[in-house]
């Protein structure tokens, strides 16, 4: 998209230069080469490709018909993020600004705000999607290799917005995670102060 | 009475500026001449934009380095929502308003606007209502929820200070006057123009304005109704935006969004007529294809309302909306491409000439067209999801908008000066403040595309030293100070020209547009006498224009019985169709304006007996206008000048007033329309819905408001038939038939809503409760609009000829109906579907 729309650019620009330094030189151009050549042909030549490639790219990354047993609550509130991880046959586990997943394996997560509008965003993992209050959005993650991955709120939420980040630790083995899950405290720890 | 002639240009101006001259020192607040409002709304404009630009300046010496101590997040917070709200609100569209009033009746050949106090009522609300914005700034109340304010962190638990009350009504209180400059520049575009100027022979200038003031027309009612009801809302704690009681803070944001995709191409398109203006002046050719680029606005025009949900690709919404939104957003390029393809090829086809205001247009291709690939680029959703609420769109939005419209803008001053002013520059620090703002301009914002693509978020007050952004950051307060010191220069050399210019010559530029004709600077009337136009370009045709129309030769080159008078033309063909009469300076405007002040204020510190009050007052003031307009008899065609007569406008069915109801009661529609939206959606979309407690609506109260209403709809209608309008006693029968429909009317509705359960449990209450006091408020406005009506007649101001009253009534009764009967249905059906 950078080197198409650079192209652009200088097309405009080159024109421009043009114009001023060669006078007169479009005078017996007819109008339509303009106004049909340039305003129709083509952006209809350089958008159609690109909402294509827009179209497939976009159903192609949502990961929606990989199988994802995984399945992650979250909750945003102010100004901290809090996971619940569903446990077959046991209670659920919590943790708060780190999310713990496997690597290589599709992780479904559903988010909800209990305040304001917030958004979820891992930037190396996937897009990012709103946390609405009143509302459940889902995303998927999958993280090619085991690691810690930052994540930040993206949407303004008060004036401890900056501060509302998090780290997913992506555990090398599904032993790991779920090792680690096991460990983790069964009720909604404290709030943090604000 | 036949005027008599004058040949003599130095009397003809004499007398003109008599009457349509505006008294120096305190008389200067009763001033309604376009000019002088047109420059108001624009020296007001720039000093909103230095109080914007000084925001910004904070805002980047804040996020120069990290962890900076400079501004802590409470006041970041004001600080960025007071720079985006100024910019957005107090800046670009009054500029706007303040650009098209005073060139549109020189261009149009006319003499004012259609409706000068509503211009000046306009300008004191806009300037009411912006400084209750920068004095609640001043005293630390600024709103802090973001220029965009959703909910609902703006709603009263998240922000429970006044500050987001400030918000939602001093924006309220100057879009009043955005909505009515709308309609005003609807009406003078369509009717008051010089005689023999068809549509296709309007300058440019005046499409782009016509087609932007439509859009304001439909794009602000969201935002009002919006913000009305957020502000009921936290007044009153009717939960339209609270999920836990069947609101939806998504609501707040499709709302907002219907608004704010065509605010930024009503803030595009003005600047877009500047350039199609000035460009082929400097090219020193007509523009190539006229007709594409009428139809490409028109077609951006309706394309920019379908597109708001680009603003929301990552709340969560359908596939397939996705998708649309998606394709629509890219297929907006293209009329837009029409138009910088048809600017070059004028370009190409021309001698073009590197004057300073044409250095600007080369700022604006290389700025905007940026913007608008990076626009193409946030279009394709996979990208979206990673870059939106980040400093890429930060990036992005200031290409557009500082490209698309404070370039243009800057062109537009250099190349406007000589003709406000008179005079042209003697040193030449344009070209300096060009490449100042030019280079800081891409300084600050050309890396910060960068800074959004490694996950800088919007509107954090600081950031950690190990992000990587610190350099990125850094260059861009420098740049931005660069910037500042370039907008600066270009404030000196306008003051410098003011002072010092050396007087410029009639038409400097050589241009072919009317306003040239006129003296520079234009007199109080613009034209000593109206031109007849036979092209796109009359002052090519005759060049000797200013000589004959200063002599009195053009038409109404006179003044008859101390009347500022216009002609009125027949809206596509352009023929003349009635003589257009102006009021003079008057102090109603002001007086209005502060009593409008009053009322807002009054319901930003919860007085709300006082706004009931301090509301009738307002509606009595407006009426209190119409004191002077109209006639008390019929005298018929009136002569014009050249040998020609013209019906004077109270008899006239084409009268502006008229029209003004027309066109408003779009402005109406699109208001109901949003709200019935925002019933519906809550319904079918927001959470917690079935409502625990339903109305059971009384049949025969539903049965009698539908009767009341029809009836008044019905009566308003006879009231101004042509069999009815000539006899006195029938006119007002039918009036007070209609007063009284709507009483009932009146009452039916109050019962109605007595039935409606308690709305501060759910929002189907609180939507129920809102969509009937619409109704009311119109049933209520109703009757005051028939009996006006029949006070009107019983003072002789209407006749079989004369029937404008009636015909502005007819109108509002017809529509009253409408929504009143639409309502009820409403009300029934969602009734209906949850107590299922």
């Amino acid at each position: 998209m950078l080197i198409g729309a650079a192209a652009l650019l200088s097309l405009v620009l080159g024109l421009l230069l043009i114009a001023f330094f060669r006078p007169g030189i479009g005078e017996r151009t007819p109008a339509s080469v303009w106004i049909i050549g340039g305003g129709l042909v083509l952006p209809a030549v350089v958008l159609t490709p690109l909402m294509v490639y827009a179209l497939v790219t976009g159903e192609r990354i949502l990961l929606s018909r990989a199988a994802a047993p995984i399945q992650i609550d979250v909750l945003a509130r102010q100004w901290e993020w809090v996971f619940t991880y569903r446990i077959a046959n046991a209670s659920p586990r919590v943790s708060r600004n780190v999310l713990h997943i496997p690597a290589n394996v599709p992780v479904h997560l559903n988010i909800t705000s209990e305040d304001v509008i917030h958004s979820f965003w891992i930037p190396r993992l996937a897009g990012k999607i709103d946390a609405t209050p009143g509302h459940v959005t889902k995303l998927r993650l999958l993280a090619d290799a085991p690691g810690y991955y930052r994540g930040l709120c993206a949407e303004y939420c008060g004036t401890a917005h900056w501060e509302m980040q998090m780290t997913v630790e992506a555990h090398p083995s599904t032993e790991g995670f779920n090792n680690a899950v096991t460990q983790l405290p069964q009720h909604d720890p404290e709030r943090r102060q604000p | 009475m036949e005027p008599e002639a004058v040949n003599d240009p130095v009397r003809l101006h004499k007398a003109l500026d008599a009457v349509w001259g505006t008294a120096p020192g305190i008389g200067r607040l009763s001033a309604v001449n376009h000019t002088i409002i047109g420059r108001r709304f624009i020296i007001t404009a720039f000093v909103f934009f230095g109080i914007g630009g000084i925001l910004a300046m904070l805002i980047r010496t804040q996020l120069a380095t990290p962890r900076s101590a400079f501004l802590g997040p409470e006041i970041y917070s004001q600080i960025f929502t007071m720079h985006g709200t100024v910019m957005m609100f107090l800046f670009a569209i009054p500029l706007i308003e303040g650009l098209a009033f005073y060139l549109l009746p020189k261009m149009l050949g006319a003499r004012d606007m259609a409706f000068p106090r509503l211009s000046a009522y306009g300008y004191w609300c806009y300037l009411f209502g912006g400084s209750i914005l920068i004095v609640a700034m001043v005293l630390g109340l600024a709103p802090n929820a973001g220029w965009f304010m959703y909910t609902p962190l703006a709603s009263r638990p998240f922000t429970p200070g006044i500050n987001s009350d400030i918000w939602l009504i001093g924006v309220t209180f100057v879009e009043i006057s955005a909505l009515s400059a709308a309609v005003e520049i609807i009406v003078t575009i369509f009717k008051l123009r010089a005689p023999g100027m068809s549509l296709d022979k309007m300058p440019l200038f005046a499409w782009y304005m016509l087609v932007t003031a439509f859009m304001m027309l439909f794009g602000f009612p969201p935002l009002i109704v919006g913000s009305v009801l957020l502000e009921i809302e936290r007044a009153f704690d009717l939960p339209f935006f609270d999920p836990a009681r069947g609101g939806d803070p998504i609501l707040w944001q499709h709302l907002f969004w219907l608004f704010g995709h065509p605010e930024v191409y009503i803030i595009f398109l003005p600047a877009a007529g500047v350039i199609s203006t000035i460009l082929p002046v400097f090219a020193r050719r007509e523009i190539i294809g006229y007709l594409a680029i009428v139809i490409s606005i028109v077609a951006l025009a309706f394309l920019s309302f379908g597109l708001w949900v680009h603003h929301m690709f990552t709340v969560g919404i359908p596939h397939l909306a996705l998708a649309f939104f998606s394709a629509a957003s890219t297929a907006v390029a293209v009329p837009t491409a029409v138009q910088v393809f048809a600017w070059i090829g004028t370009l190409f086809a021309g001698r073009p000439q590197l004057k300073l205001p044409m250095l600007y247009i080369l700022g604006f291709f290389f700025i905007f067209v940026t913007g608008g690939l990076t626009g193409v680029m946030l279009a394709i959703v996979p990208f979206n999801w990673q870059v939106h609420d980040t400093h890429f769109v930060v990036a992005h939005l200031h290409y557009v908008l500082v490209g698309g419209f404070v370039f243009p803008m800057l062109a537009a001053a250099y190349y406007w000066l000589p003709h406000f002013t008179g005079r042209m520059p003697r040193i030449n620090l344009g070209k300096a403040a060009f490449w100042l703002i030019f280079i800081g301009f891409n300084l600050t914002f050309l890396i910060m595309h960068l800074t959004g693509l490694l996950g800088m978020t919007r509107r954090i007050y600081t950031y950690d030293p190990n992000t990587g952004w610190e350099w990125f950051n850094l260059v861009s307060s420098i740049g931005s100070f660069l910037m500042a010191m370039g907008f600066a220069l270009f404030t000196v050399d306008v003051l410098l020209q003011f002072r010092f210019g050396r007087h410029a010559v009639r038409n400097p530029w050589q241009a072919a547009t009317l306003e040239w004709v006129t003296a520079t600077p234009p007199p109080s009337y613009n034209f000593a006498s109206l031109p007849s136009v036979a092209s796109r370009s009359p002052l090519r045709e005759q060049e000797d224009l200013p000589v004959t129309l200063a002599r009195g030769e053009g038409y109404l080159g006179f003044v008859r019985d101390d009347r500022l008078e216009t002609l009125g033309v027949d809206v596509t063909s352009g023929r003349t169709d009635q003589v257009v009469r102006l009021p003079g300076p008057s102090y109603l405007p002001l007086v209005s304006a502060l009593i409008t002040a009053a009322f807002f204020l009054s319901v930003l510190f919860q007085l709300y007996a006082v706004a009931v009050v301090s509301f009738a007052a307002v509606i009595g003031s407006l009426l209190l206008w119409t004191r002077t307009s109209g006639e008390t008899s019929d005298c018929g065609a009136i002569a014009i000048g050249r040998g020609e007569t013209a019906l004077p406008q109270s008899e006239s069915d084409g009268a502006p007033s008229r029209w003004a109801m027309r066109v408003g009661i779009f402005g109406d529609a699109a208001a109901y329309g949003s709200l019935a939206f925002g019933t519906l959606y809550l319904a079918v979309v927001a959470p917690n819905w079935p409502p625990a407690e339903v109305a059971h609506f009384n049949m025969l109260a539903s049965l009698a408001a539908v009767v009341g209403l029809v009836a008044s709809a019905f009566a308003g209608w006879c009231s101004a038939g042509s069999a009815v309008a000539p006899v006195a006693a029938a006119r007002h029968r039918w009036l007070l038939v209609c007063a009284a429909a709507h009483g009932v009317a009146f009452v039916a509705l109050v019962i109605l809503a007595l039935q409606i359960p308690t709305p501060s449990r759910h929002a189907y209450a609180a939507a129920t409760l809102v969509l009937l006091a619409y109704v009311v408020l119109h049933v209520l406005l109703g009757i005051v609009f028939a009996l006006y009506a029949l006070w009107r007649s019983s003072a002789g101001y209407v006749s079989a000829s004369r029937t404008n009253d009636l015909h502005i009534g007819r109108i509002w009764h017809g529509y009253t109906a409408a929504i009143g009967i639409l309502s009820i249905l409403l009300m029934h059906a969602l009734s209906w579907m949850v107590g299922r």
